[in-house]
């Protein structure tokens, strides 16, 4: 199995919205490197024959009745945001200029 | 001692009998835990924040309301500590993370509604490892707590703060969150009581997630009857909670009340032979074959049981973590809540997404973000995360048929005692082996419990772990009571009472 090299971690901290300093990157590349290796033990026992597991007790799906209920205090979520303009959240630009 | 000392050495269960009697008000005792904490928090660390005002009005309320004669819940007017990681409406809210710093939730809990509508004051929020990611309390981001028995060492984690706020008499009860150990472990390096109930048994509405198909709220106290009367009051079926379990808890402080005679006839006890051996103390071992023998002497069976699945119990945990982690705090995107970091030149949101995070989350929490997403990535995703789900079943596996021989399974808690403040913090994997032995219950959402089993070689407190069946966590505490009676009866009274006295702020003052 391929080990983590710090370009692949830095790849991945892009797609997790994660910037890193250069220092942070050489740092996590060791660690990641050494707790992936130890992790990937998990495949010596995970034989097909075995069926996955995501959840620790069986679920089905839970349904209740349509009935609208009180909505969070609007003033108050807004009140907990960076910015808000006008009742709503404001955001950056989502696209940027090359778009 | 002062009569406000005396009040904070009682147990939740003392207190609930002086406040029924009208022995003691609960302004009376809810400002003895205010002063405490005044007087000792300055060392422990234990809180982020202390809600002084809010406690004593809601104490204040409970009086009354007892004075009119309405029938008030059993731990009516106790007061309580409550883990940063859960929110409570109007109190600051950071899950001891930097990125969450200042943010006030505009709703409570379930389990924090339940709480209020039984009327037990909020004091305030525990410290803890930043989004429960540790087990020391070192990666949170306003500073570690300490352990009560000894300040050089950690608290356990990641819910230290509730533990040790316990442990040091600045709470009778406490919150706590288990997603691979953060009650139970905290529970056993500072001598206290833990509980992590089945998967679904505790509502998580209002727990801000770390792995969802893992996480689970649950007491922390100083006894086992105070965890069974707590989990009674904040467990049962929440429709807010898609995989809240629904059916009624079993009788809880029933089987405490039970368990605390001291009888174990007829009760099949499992030593799981992979828990124990290589990487644990002598001294935590001693005190784990002592417990057996009192277990031996009350009637139990004792019996040995191998779940040979355990020993990849740890490697299949640090991927579903990692890997339901990066998912659930993708929410933190400086958008809706908490921090907002903007770069220069006019950013996208993406550009303040990335700068945000960056700036805003602790070294653990990139590390497992980073981990979790590389395990679930293409190309991956297989080798990765699929196994491990797969090792998740094989798991289950063992613990049903190790519950085929034995009514309820045993180990120690934690591999050793309490480590110095920084000895593992450089070395994620050496931190990761302290959970080598509370994972699996999260893994299969099973219940456990911790109790103090005496103290190793380094006069600091061992852990003593009790897991049962999914839904019967009433077994815990019928085995958790009794065994509990037994060491008590030896040592005299409850471990705790061999920790240090605290300096209190006026002495350290000096």
């Amino acid at each position: 199995m391929s080990t983590l090299s710090r370009d692949e971690v830095a790849r991945v901290a892009g797609l997790a919205r994660i910037d890193l300093t250069p220092t942070e990157l050489d740092r996590l590349a060791g660690e990641l490197d050494v707790i992936v290796e130890s992790v990937a033990r998990v495949s010596e026992i995970a034989t097909p024959d075995v069926p996955a597991t995501s959840h620790p007790l069986p679920l089905t799906n839970v349904f209740r009745p349509d009935v609208p209920v009180e909505p969070l205090d609007r003033a108050l979520v807004l009140a907990a945001a960076p910015e808000h303009i006008d009742g709503k959240f404001a955001v950056p630009q989502i696209l940027g200029e090359d778009a | 001692m002062s009569g406000g000392t005396e009040l904070t050495r009682l147990s939740a269960a003392a207190l609930a009998d002086k406040l029924t009697a009208k022995e003691v008000s609960s302004v009376e005792v809810t400002q003895a835990h205010l002063d405490r904490i005044a007087d000792v928090d300055h060392a422990i660390h234990a809180f982020l924040q202390v809600s002084g005002d809010a406690a004593l009005a809601a104490a204040a309320d409970v009086d009354a309301r007892r004075a009119a004669g309405e029938e008030l819940h059993a731990l009516a007017g106790v007061p309580i500590a409550v883990k940063d990681v859960v929110v409570t409406k109007g109190l600051e809210t950071t899950a001891g993370s930097k990125i969450l710093k200042g943010w006030i939730p505009p709703y409570d809990a379930t389990l924090v509604e339940r709480l209020k509508a039984a009327g037990l004051p909020i004091l305030g929020k525990t410290n803890m490892d930043e989004f429960a990611m540790g087990s020391s309390t070192e990666h949170s981001a306003y500073g570690n707590t300490h352990n009560p028995w000894d300040l050089d060492r950690i608290p356990g984690g990641s819910g230290g703060g509730s533990a040790a706020a316990v442990a040091a008499y600045e709470a009778p009860l406490a919150i706590g969150t288990d997603t691979g150990g953060s009650i139970r472990q905290p529970a056993a390096v500072t001598g206290t009581v833990g509980v992590k109930p089945t998967y679904g048994g505790v509502s998580r509405y209002g727990l801000i997630a770390l792995a969802s198909s893992l996480d689970q709220a649950g007491p922390v106290t100083r006894t086992v009857l105070d965890s069974a009367l707590l989990h009674e009051l904040i467990g049962g079926h929440d429709p807010r909670d898609s995989t809240s379990i629904d059916e009624p808890l079993p009788a809880l402080v029933a089987a405490a009340r039970q368990g605390a005679n001291g009888d174990l006839s007829g009760v099949r006890v499992g030593v799981i032979r992979e828990l124990q051996g290589e990487g644990y103390q002598p001294g935590v071992l001693a005190r784990f074959e002592e417990s057996l023998e009192l277990l031996r002497g009350a009637g139990a069976e004792i019996v040995e049981v191998s779940c040979p699945h355990f020993t990849y119990a740890l490697a299949a945990y640090y991927l579903i973590l990692p890997a339901e982690a990066s998912s659930n705090l993708a929410k933190f995107d400086g958008m809706r809540f908490g921090l907002r970091v903007v770069p220069e030149d006019n950013p996208t949101a993406e550009r303040v997404m990335s700068a945000t995070r960056g700036q805003g989350f602790g070294d653990e929490v990139k590390r497992r973000i980073i981990l979790g997403t590389y395990a679930l990535s293409a190309g991956y995703y297989d080798a990765y995360y699929g196994s491990a789900q797969k090792v998740r079943t094989l798991i289950q596996r063992d613990f049903t048929a190790a519950f085929e021989t034995a009514d309820v399974l045993v180990s120690p808690t934690a591999p050793t005692t309490a480590f110095k403040l920084g000895e593992k913090l450089d070395d994620p994997l050496a931190m990761y082996l302290n959970d080598v032995a509370t994972i699996p219950a999260n893994l299969a959402g099973v219940p456990g419990l911790s109790l103090p089993s005496g103290l190793s070689d380094d006069g600091l407190p061992v852990g003593f772990q009790v897991l049962a069946p999914a839904k019967a966590d009433d077994r815990l505490y019928r085995v958790g009571a009794a065994l509990e009676a037994l060491l008590e009866n030896e040592w005299g009274g409850p471990l705790l009472l061999k920790a240090p006295e605290l300096a209190t702020e006026l002495e350290a003052g000096k």
